[in-house]
């Protein structure tokens, strides 16, 4: 009886994750599809062609191309900015701090609609002409409020001890915080930095209002291709999405037990 | 649910094992009811693990545990009539004290809970807490609540998982009387799981001393001390100085038998050494050593090779001929001190020894890990 | 969720007190927080300025805009659109419930049942977020399509019956339905509703789940009394970050849904891109706004948490 109970759970947690996968898995399986229309719903016959040319519907590769240097610098000055607030917000003692925690909280509670609306109602009034710029703008301030959350979280669970330590050692401050705090945090900056790119590079909602004909990402092209018919490079990138992403998640979890075993 | 029973805890072949070791070799043990009772040894001894069978908070792998006449080998955790002091105390953090005392009256709807759960408080000194959070109390109160969680339910056996062991040297020795004054004012079975020695002989009415999942012996403290049958108890509880030693076939004075050692003739009560053994340790607690001729027939002579002042005592190593240091413990009655380098004669009375078969590892015990954090 | 062992963490504290006494001139905090918190305030509070204003103006895009304090504007965005706003939050706190009646079971046996399996499971959970959600969610166009296995055995086994019966479905079909957007919202959402449940129970001490079975609460009555109570920190995160952005959400109510099924984000977006009538949008973005932030409130208030971030 408890040997049902008890595989119960088992069972339900992985129905659960097989509810998640599921997509993915179709994704991959689709990217192997010849369709017949122009839409990707039904099976009609195995090819390898769309593998064969992954860029072989216009537009798709450009847009790949522009969602990833998007994504990096975003993430980049997302990071870099957050980092300095976490460890402000971890470390020190300052006036204010409720209101940036306030701050930081607010665009994390505002529905995507509204923020991209009303920075497109800025830029407009500004005269700020919509496209990459204004993208990357919306990115990094989108971001930012992320990279604080995951870095600050490691930040509080770093020992000061250990930099006294470094300073009754010799070590002045430039070389404690390069030598002793900053590998502390990495981890912690790492994953804030992930979960940046990865935010601005699925990003839809906010993209659309601030973006220009001439500055189509690729979740913008995803999204124009649901109307007018989705290439089957669509699912041959998802998938090639899908297996980076699993190779850097179970790489850094493959560091980071490599770092606690040396610990 | 969980019926009031009474009677003497039995441990009967008790056994725990993993895939690739035996935690727990078949245990038989009978613990009185009423009595304060210890497990005592070595961390990975197997006594948390034999604490944690009662407790039903793991399987025995063979055996059964019984309380009074009941067989509760197979009954469940919840439904067992025993409650544990934990190490970490658990305290369940997003609960007031007066609810974490209360919680296991509620779970068995006794009535007048809150009443009860008052009345444990006061017992453990601790009657104004009742509203605060455990965090915000120190780590002794927390202790003393968490044994107020256990007791209030009145159960069979009060297990206690080495409780002190996070507290300071003052404080643990204000809470071995608080102990083992409740436990005599309430009646209740506590067994006591702990590495400290000197804290089970303490409060302990029987200890019972394991080693490597085998129970090594069983009895009260001052005869575990006085006369232990192995090494590893000799070395465990207080200080043991050995000496290799033959027995002879000579009588000596008064009921006591002369054995052979390093070329000295010593005797030793005929009563403590066991029978048939040639090869023996010769066993001598340092306090019972003294400087000078005045201890007794047995003399040694040796080197002073240190001295310790422990404000209650001197500690003094003297090397003998043989290369080996013996350690004897004087209390300061205002004798006077041997310096180091001095040359000394070590005496002590016959009755004073005891005796263990050879076969065996000299150093057993001796080594204690510290595993306190 | 590596983490380094300091030994200086108390074992019962929240991490949630203020930092040590740091005593270096005072310009350092503020010189770190200046860069973010500006960036922060001219592209997010300003624009939210900006947007308040918008919504009282009164023009068009041709013949410009003037400041009229129309407040009115909100009474319309209101009236015009109450059964889309009401959707929404229907839709978001549907997918949430279900979120968190799916997620808690997978978080749990993740966090304390799954021993050596829990990396692979975390990986799993993980890596399908970082992949466009937009194909992810054209992908349940395909597996909810009107041909596909799915909803052929959903027909056969009678379940395409039940949802009609309840209103979830319009038709014998499962896509372009209420029931195929709550599900794709549910669907991308899970993952922010698992991670903080995940992070909750992994910090739960499996000790006190023994000591509430030491004092006679049976399985059930630990979980009730202890684990729940102690994962409500997660669990409160969890649905705030699940309810909020699905609150505002209209991919999933475009790709699955139908004319029925609009959301309020459809709306503004439409009104924004399309219609070109700038003050309404902004009025219904601020309604939408202020509506979840109550909403948030109230529900943050009456679960107790004072840490959000």
């Amino acid at each position: 009886m408890s040997w049902i109970r008890r595989h119960l759970l088992a069972f339900a947690a992985l129905a659960v994750l097989f509810y998640m996968l599921i997509p993915n898995v179709v994704v991959a399986i689709f990217s192997f599809n010849n369709p017949k229309g122009r839409y990707n719903y039904q099976w009609t016959e195995f090819s390898t062609e769309a593998w064969q040319n992954p860029c072989g519907t216009p537009g798709i590769c450009e847009s790949l191309g522009l969602s990833l240097r998007i994504g990096i610098v975003a993430s980049l000055v997302a990071t870099v900015l957050g980092t300095m607030v976490a460890f402000a917000l971890g470390r020190h003692r300052f006036r204010g701090r409720a209101g940036t925690n306030l701050l930081i909280f607010m665009p994390m509670a505002t529905p995507e609609v509204v923020m991209g609306s009303s920075l497109l109602t800025l830029f407009v009034m500004m005269g700020l002409p919509s496209g990459g710029g204004a993208i990357l703008i919306a990115h990094i301030m989108f971001c930012l409020s992320f990279v604080v959350v995951a870095v600050k979280a490691r930040v509080a669970s770093l020992d000061p001890r250990l930099e006294e330590a470094a300073a009754d050692l010799g070590a002045n401050p430039v070389q404690t915080f390069m030598r002793v705090t900053l590998p502390l945090a990495a981890p912690g900056i790492a994953a804030g930095a992930l979960l940046a790119f990865s935010l601005s590079f699925d990003d839809y909602i906010i993209t659309n209002f601030n973006a220009s004909p001439s500055s189509i990402t690729f979740p913008m092209y995803v999204w124009g291709a649901s109307t007018r018919g989705t290439p089957v490079q669509i699912n041959v990138i998802g998938t090639i999405m899908f297996l980076i992403a699993l190779l850097v998640v179970v790489t850094g979890q493959v560091l980071s037990n490599r770092r606690q075993k040396a610990a | 649910m969980a019926e009031q029973l009474s009677g003497d805890l039995r441990l009967q072949g008790l056994t725990k094992s993993f895939e690739h070791f035996t935690a727990v070799h078949p245990l038989d043990l009978t613990i009185p009811q009423g009595s304060f009772f210890a497990l005592l040894g070595p961390s990975g001894c197997g006594k948390t693990t034999t604490l944690r069978m009662i407790a039903g908070l793991e399987d025995p792998s063979g055996g059964r545990i019984l309380i009074g006449d009941k067989d509760i080998t197979t009954t469940k955790a919840y439904q067992r009539n025993v409650n544990t002091v934990f190490q970490s105390y658990a305290l369940f953090p997003h609960m007031t004290v007066l609810e974490n005392v209360e919680f296991g009256l509620k779970r068995r709807g006794e009535k007048d809970s809150r009443k009860k759960a008052q009345e444990a408080l006061e017992l453990v000194q601790l009657a104004e807490v009742g509203r605060k959070k455990p965090v915000q109390l120190s780590g002794g109160m927390q202790q003393r609540v968490a044994l107020a969680r256990a007791i209030v339910n009145r159960p069979d056996v009060l297990l206690l998982d080495e409780p002190l062991g996070a507290l300071d040297l003052k404080l643990r020795r204000q809470m071995q009387i608080e102990l083992k004054r409740i436990q005599s004012e309430v009646g209740i079975t506590f067994v006591h799981v702990t590495h400290d020695q000197e804290e089970a002989m303490t409060m302990a009415d029987t200890i019972a001393v394991m080693n490597a999942g085998h129970l090594e012996q069983l009895g009260d403290p001052a005869t575990l001390y006085e006369q232990p049958r192995s090494t590893f108890v000799a070395n465990f509880l207080g200080q043991s100085n050995l000496l290799r030693a033959t027995v002879t076939d000579v009588p000596g004075s008064d009921g006591t038998v002369v054995v052979r050692s390093h070329d000295t003739d010593l005797e030793v009560s005929r009563h403590h050494v066991p029978d048939g053994i040639r090869e023996i340790f010769l066993g001598v607690r340092p306090e019972k050593l003294r400087l000078g001729t005045s201890g007794g027939p047995n003399q040694l002579k040796g080197a002073v090779t240190d001295v310790s002042f422990t404000g209650v005592a001197t500690q003094y190593l003297v090397r003998m001929p043989w290369g080996r240091e013996l350690m004897v413990v004087q209390q300061n009655d205002g004798s006077a001190r041997a310096v180091v380098g001095e040359n000394v004669t070590i005496s002590w009375a016959a009755e004073h020894g005891f005796a263990l078969d050879a076969h065996q590892d000299a150093d057993a015990g001796a080594e204690t890990e510290d595993d306190r954090g | 969720m590596a983490s380094v062992s300091t030994g200086a963490a108390h074992p019962l504290s929240t991490g949630a007190s203020a930092p040590p006494e740091r005593r270096r001139s005072n310009w350092v905090p503020y010189a770190l927080l200046l860069p973010g918190l500006l960036w922060l305030t001219v592209f997010f509070v300003v624009p939210m300025v900006t947007l308040f204003s918008q919504s009282l103006q009164e023009g068009s895009v041709d013949e410009g805009y003037t400041f009229t304090g129309n407040i009115g504007i909100y009474a319309e965005a209101l009236q015009g659109y109450f059964p889309q706003l009401l959707r929404s939050i229907g839709y978001a706190a549907s997918a949430t419930v279900l979120a968190l009646l799916l997620g808690y079971p997978l978080a749990y046996f993740m966090a304390l049942r799954a021993g050596r399996w829990k990396n692979i499971l975390l990986v799993l959970v993980i890596a399908p977020f970082f992949t466009s959600f937009l194909i992810r969610t054209l992908a349940w166009q395909t597996i909810l399509s009107d041909s596909s296995i799915v909803t052929e055995t959903a027909r056969a086994i009678g379940l395409t019956d039940l949802l009609q019966a309840v209103g979830l479905t319009g038709n014998d079909n499962l896509m372009a339905s209420k029931f195929a957007v709550i599900c794709g919202l549910t669907y991308n959402f899970l993952p922010f509703m698992i991670l903080p449940l995940y992070s909750s129970l992994e910090r739960l001490d499996p000790r006190l789940v023994e000591a509430a079975g030491d004092l006679y609460a049976s399985p059930a009555q630990g979980f009730r009394y202890v684990t729940w109570p102690l994962s409500l920190p997660g669990v409160v995160a969890g649905t705030l970050l699940t309810f909020i952005p699905a609150a505002g959400d209209f991919i999933n109510s475009k790709l699955l849904g139908n004319t029925q099924t609009v959301m309020i984000g459809q709306v503004i977006d439409a009104q924004f891109l399309r219609v070109l009538n700038y003050p309404l949008a902004a009025a219904l973005s601020f309604v939408l706004l202020v509506l979840i932030l109550l909403l948030v409130s109230a529900y943050v208030r009456k679960a107790g948490t004072e840490e959000l971030v």
